[in-house]
């Protein structure tokens, strides 16, 4: 590590102690977040007074690891106010607009919801059709949202709408935070094949948002949302995992507490899952090397990608492991946040199968790695110079 | 533990990657295939004047004293070329065995640092860390050794063989053996059939055989990585420019997916090498090995089909890099094998 990485995390830890010896972490779970936040120990690389100290994001492990014992946030919940809103905010929000929501963000007063997809535009979410229109100091939102994970328990939303059908559809896009209270908002549950209603769709009616609420510039909309996406996929597929943990621990768990259900075929198929599982570990810990030494690697691209394949194939397996017949609830629930862990194998399996879908289908991304890793030449668009009106639907 | 690139290592791959674009370019490769399958101008000019003869020979014997991780450098780039060399077998492999009898052969150790002399251990590519005595019959008494190894790489080259036998390694003179080379499959890593009726064998000391195969293998992910890296790259280049149906064949979806899913590979297969490069225990060097080997033949297999007839020409030296794969798949090792290791390594037991 170098000098000026000691220096700053002496003086980190130093803050650490001084946060301890001010702020009980046994009392006031939100007054603890909030002392936290306030302190610049939320997030080290952002700025100091939106909960950071523009420290390099490395640094961050060290606060995690000295506040390990501490509250903690619910990242199931807040995963997307965390994972997506917050560096889109941090990249193209006004003072104001940072100083309003990243707080209540990080502390979880406030939880966010992504309207992005729609029923017509999920992979080519640049032909989406939500309109926002001009009026005033406000803007008018009509159209339908699908996919929204949490819309039901959240206090804002990420919005894109189009605000100008006229020219090409990534050129006339604009990127909103959305007022989940507004009037107009209708929030209407989406039963899945798990049973429980963890997305929903969301209609917004003549919903008035104040010009204040837009992130970015009028027409700039599918800029800000390339920010949201990529930090989407980095949170979904990049987060650290141990050594057979993860998907691969929930199997191997069962597999070593219950040799009578072992077989010589799932052997070989757990161990070459172990491996795989292993190596993506290890290019997910490498490509965190490269980011802390300033040299980001297109590795990110495919970690998304391997986290899927693998957690299908492990959650595949461990309903095959298992022989279990039964399912442990297919009450309708509204839930709230992903549970992998808290139930059983058959939801996994089942769950598993958004992994490939949610945040960049597993075809967008090849095609993503395709292009901008590897080079090689786009396919013959027949709509990139049609004006948004124009193109069928 | 780190999974990057250093400063020095980098200095090192550049040397190496631009001696053998100048000096040993594919094609050139594939010319001497049939013939002399080693190069001893490339060797020499590798070992004594970029010094990768001694990388792993520690200092006070005449060599670098670097790490397995520079090692692994030179082999990613050996690899990429389907180079020639003696690297694996004399600077690695024999290198290795020696520096646990360093006391009796610090001569030794010194001449191959500075390429004077190429050693070879007599062990058979298809030996493991799991059954070191695979493919070997060689038995000591009062100096002597007789049996057979088959599968010997780099013993036709070599000065000095050094021979395990009974937990000991002997050096013996290669006049004193009989080393028959039959056509290999993989044309640029000959495997010759060693026999010892009665050679005459000095014992150098006590070896742990299993270990200095374990190291090999460990270092054999990084050139089986340069391996995925060449025909990964050149079937980039080829898409890219070869045209059908009006478009570059690039362009098809069905193309991309796969070269996406390929890269994908590449991109863990250089961080289960650097891992096993870097730790070198026998969990990160079973997994790497178990996941480089197969990456390296599907890769090749891939670049193969995607190139269309000209990928099952003699004239394209593809050929040689899915004969390497497939052999190095092999070597030191199935993927099967290592993950069978893995079962207790990573504890996760099989059926009882």
């Amino acid at each position: 590590m170098r000098e000026a990485d000691l220096v700053h995390e002496q003086r980190l830890r130093e803050r650490v102690a001084a946060l301890l010896d001010r702020h009980d972490p046994g009392g006031d779970r939100l007054e603890w977040l909030r002392a936290r936040f306030d302190a610049g120990l939320a997030w080290v690389w952002f700025p100091e007074g939106l909960g950071g100290l523009g420290l390099p994001r490395e640094l961050q492990q060290v606060v995690e690891h000295e506040l390990a014992h501490t509250p903690q946030l619910d990242t199931g919940v807040q995963g997307i106010g965390l994972g997506m809103a917050a560096p889109t905010i941090l990249a193209f929000g006004t003072e104001e607009q940072r100083r309003r929501f990243l707080r209540p963000l990080w502390t979880g007063e406030e939880i966010w919801c992504q309207l992005f997809s729609e029923p017509g535009a999920g992979s080519d979410l640049a032909t989406l059709a939500t309109r926002a229109v001009r009026d005033g100091d406000e803007w008018v939102v009509d159209g339908q949202k699908v996919w929204t994970s949490g819309a039901h328990h959240s206090r804002w939303a990420i919005l894109v709408a189009r605000t100008d059908p006229a020219v090409p559809k990534h050129r006339g896009m604009t990127y909103f935070v959305c007022d989940m209270h507004a009037p107009g908002v209708d929030v209407r549950p989406l039963r899945q094949i798990t049973g429980e209603a963890e997305f929903n769709e969301v209609f917004l009616t003549g919903v008035r948002l104040p010009d204040d609420l837009r992130l970015g510039e009028v027409g700039d909309g599918w800029r800000v949302a390339q920010t949201t996406l990529m930090n989407e996929r980095v949170a979904i597929g990049g987060a650290p995992v141990r050594q057979g943990g993860g998907m691969a621990g929930a199997v191997l768990d069962t597999w070593r507490a219950h040799p009578e259900l072992r077989t010589h075929d799932l052997h070989q198929r757990l161990l070459a899952l172990w491996v795989e599982a292993e190596v993506t570990r290890l290019s997910g810990a490498r490509l965190r090397e490269q980011l802390a030494a300033g040299q980001p690697g297109p590795e990110g691209s495919g970690m998304k990608l391997s986290f899927a394949r693998l957690n299908q194939a492990l959650s595949g397996l461990d309903v095959e492991l298992r022989r279990e017949l039964g399912y442990d609830d297919w009450t309708f629930r509204r839930s709230d946040t992903v549970d992998f862990y808290g139930r059983g194998p058959g939801y996994r399996y089942l769950r598993a199968k958004g992994n490939s879908i949610e945040g960049g289908t597993s075809e967008i991304l090849r095609n993503i790695i395709a292009e901008r890793v590897l080079g090689l030449p786009a396919e013959p668009r027949a709509d990139k110079d049609v004006p948004w009106k124009d193109l069928p639907r | 533990m780190t999974l990057l690139y250093s400063e020095v290592e980098e200095e090192l791959r550049a040397a190496v990657r631009d001696l053998l674009a100048d000096r040993c370019p594919p094609a050139a490769v594939l010319e001497r295939a049939e013939s002399d399958a080693y190069d001893p101008g490339l060797w020499k000019t590798l070992a004594v004047e970029i010094g990768v003869a001694g990388l792993l020979v520690p200092e006070e014997h005449g060599g670098a004293g670097a790490s397995a991780r520079e090692a692994a450098v030179v082999l990613e780039e050996l690899g990429r070329g389907v180079a020639p060399v003696p690297f694996l077998t004399s600077a690695v492999l024999a290198t290795r065995a020696l520096l646990e009898v360093r006391d009796s052969a610090g001569e030794l150790l010194g001449r191959l640092a500075e390429g004077r002399a190429t050693a070879a251990l007599a062990v058979s590519l298809a030996a493991s860390p799991y059954r070191p005595g695979r493919g070997s019959s060689v038995t000591a008494a009062e100096g002597r050794l007789s049996g057979t190894v088959s599968g010997v790489a780099g013993a036709e080259v070599a000065d000095v063989l050094l021979v395990p036998a009974g937990g000991n390694l002997y050096s013996v003179d290669p006049a004193a053996a009989r080393i028959e080379v039959a056509p290999s499959f993989d044309l640029t890593r000959p495997v010759a059939t060693v026999t010892f009726a009665g050679a005459p064998a000095t014992r150098l000391g006590a070896v742990d055989l299993a270990g200095v195969l374990r190291y090999g293998a460990g270092l054999l992910a990084s050139e089986q990585l340069g391996v995925a890296e060449w025909c990964l790259d050149t079937t980039l280049a080829y898409v890219r420019e070869r045209r059908q149906f009006a478009r570059p064949i690039g362009s098809f979806q069905a193309i991309k997916h796969r070269l996406a899913d390929l890269w994908l590979d590449v991109v863990r297969a250089r961080a289960a090498a650097r891992a096993a490069a870097t730790d070198g225990s026998a969990l990160t060097v079973a997994v790497a090995q178990a996941w480089n080997s197969g990456v390296a033949v599907h890769v090749a297999e891939e670049a193969l089909q995607l190139h269309g007839g000209i990928g099952m020409t003699w004239e394209h030296p593809l050929h040689l890099f899915l004969k390497r794969a497939k052999a190095a798949e092999i070597a030191f090792g199935t993927p099967g094998d290592h993950r069978e290791a893995l079962a207790s390594l990573a504890d996760v037991p099989g059926p009882e």
